[in-house]
């Protein structure tokens, strides 16, 4: 369907950026890739007064690797991240993650700010955000904020974000180069939304066993979740196939999926367990994706 | 409101609405039809085109986004008198039926091959999947897109005459 009739802006510096929200109350929208956004509108399931363009905002298209962890503006591209050599030991979670998002030109202009503002509980990003305790940076009338991943999540599509508020970075804690980790998703066709995903990761002590697991699912709830029952099943343990059985267990029946139009509650549940059982067996092998 | 931009090389100067899709003011206002409209929201790539140099949806942007940029379409991509490489590739390897979809293939594997000559059929079922085909079950597109690599400097031990193929070359 055709988009619904907005007016557009397109400001310059941050200030105007929020003062343009702040004036509408609510009834703006910013627009940042747009490929979460214009199909909104197009069905109509989204229809501001006004639509606030970030393209020209300075300084939100950074992507800053350091021994601090991994700093995001909030205007980087999926291709951006993709392209980013740094990333691989950064943080090669959050890089095979990506990999996973949308369709090639899709990526081309998808924005990691987008992705979090849109908070929908089948994408990736948000996901790997709350798996990997980020911290979600914003400025708003009342000043700067930042909010951990565990909080901004309020439901499907639903976000701590005030109506004034922009997200300008997404910041990862640092990566280990030892730190064991693994991503798993099944979608139908890849660069489709996940039917169930799952991201871990854990540190090993010196004897080997692993501690400080995090375990985190995606696309089996109205928002992304850590599953601490499955986290506690693995850590303080040598992680072998008995261990793995356990955790799959446990995140199995820690979720609450939803019937719906692509599967069954019952299918989802047992999608989740299997890609977490691969996503540990990916950990184990350093492998990490495969 | 007003945007200006480049499309296929020559400056335009549009006076549209902000809701206006980049697809529809290509075709509506600049009579480019070679773009197609298939599901209007970001699913069928039939409406890729290329944004400084990028393939993008284009009814996922606005036009009044595309304000300074650089706009390439399917008929940036071709000529009156012959067909490019691409195209040639797409024909041999009867890679498409109804054609709805090919303005999208075409703009897509330009973007590809561009950018990575060197990419295999699983890259390049990759890149595709963000293109839906209704008639040709895609496995003589991919095949197409392969036979084209020679013409945007493919360097594997395929290329039997890479000079060849490098003086055909007509992007």
């Amino acid at each position: 369907m055709k988009l619904p009739p907005f007016e557009y802006a397109c400001p310059s510096d941050l200030s105007e950026a929020v003062a343009l929200l702040a004036a509408r109350n609510g009834d703006a929208k910013l627009l940042a890739g747009g490929q979460s956004l214009v199909p909104m509108l197009a069905f109509r399931l989204a229809a501001p007064a006004l639509l606030v363009d970030l393209r020209k905002l300075p300084g939100l298209r950074k992507i800053d690797v350091s021994r601090n962890g991994v700093v995001l503006g909030s205007m980087v591209r999926w291709c951006d991240i993709l392209a980013d050599a740094r990333l691989r030991t950064g943080h090669p979670l959050l890089l095979a993650a990506v990999a996973h998002v949308a369709h090639y030109q899709i990526r081309n202009r998808g924005t990691i700010g987008g992705s979090i503002a849109h908070a929908d509980p089948a994408a990736e990003i948000p996901g790997i955000a709350l798996a990997c305790e980020a911290e979600i940076a914003t400025v708003g009338t009342a000043g700067p904020r930042l909010i951990k991943a565990a909080d901004f999540f309020i439901g499907p599509l639903m976000t701590l974000l005030e109506p004034d508020e922009i997200i300008v970075e997404i910041r990862f804690p640092a990566w280990p180069a030892q730190r064991r980790w693994g991503f798993q998703e099944f979608a139908r066709r890849r660069g489709d939304f996940a039917m169930a995903a799952a991201a871990v990761w854990f540190d090993q002590d010196e004897g080997g066993r692993a501690r400080n697991a995090h375990v985190g699912a995606i696309g089996v709830g109205d928002r992304p979740q850590r599953l601490p029952e499955a986290e506690a099943a693995l850590n303080g343990r040598m992680i072998d196939d008995a261990v793995i059985a356990q955790a799959e267990a446990a995140a199995c029946a820690a979720v609450d999926p939803q019937t719906d139009i692509q599967a069954s509650a019952a299918y989802r549940r047992a999608l989740l367990g299997t890609m977490v059982e691969r996503a540990l067996k990916s950990a184990c092998s350093g492998m990490g994706e495969s | 409101m007003r945007a200006q931009f480049k499309v296929n090389g020559a400056d335009v100067d549009v006076d549209v609405e902000p809701r206006l899709t980049l697809a529809d003011c290509l075709r509506h206002h600049l009579r480019l039809t070679g773009t197609h409209v298939g599901c209007e929201h970001g699913v069928c790539g039939a409406c890729t085109v290329l944004v400084d140099g990028a393939a993008v949806r284009s009814c996922l942007m606005l036009a009044v986004q595309a304000d300074g940029v650089e706009v390439v379409t399917v008929e940036g991509l071709s000529h009156d008198d012959h067909l490019t490489p691409l195209q040639a590739s797409f024909r041999k390897h009867h890679a498409l039926q109804c054609g709805f979809c090919t303005p999208g293939m075409i703009t897509t594997a330009h973007a590809l091959l561009t950018n990575e000559p060197n990419c295999d059929a699983e890259r390049v079922r990759e890149v595709l999947s963000g293109n839906l085909c209704r008639c040709t079950g895609y496995i003589s597109i991919v095949e197409a897109v392969l036979d084209a690599r020679s013409a945007y400097g493919h360097e594997t031990e395929g290329t039997k005459d890479p000079a060849k193929g490098r003086d055909d070359r007509d992007l």
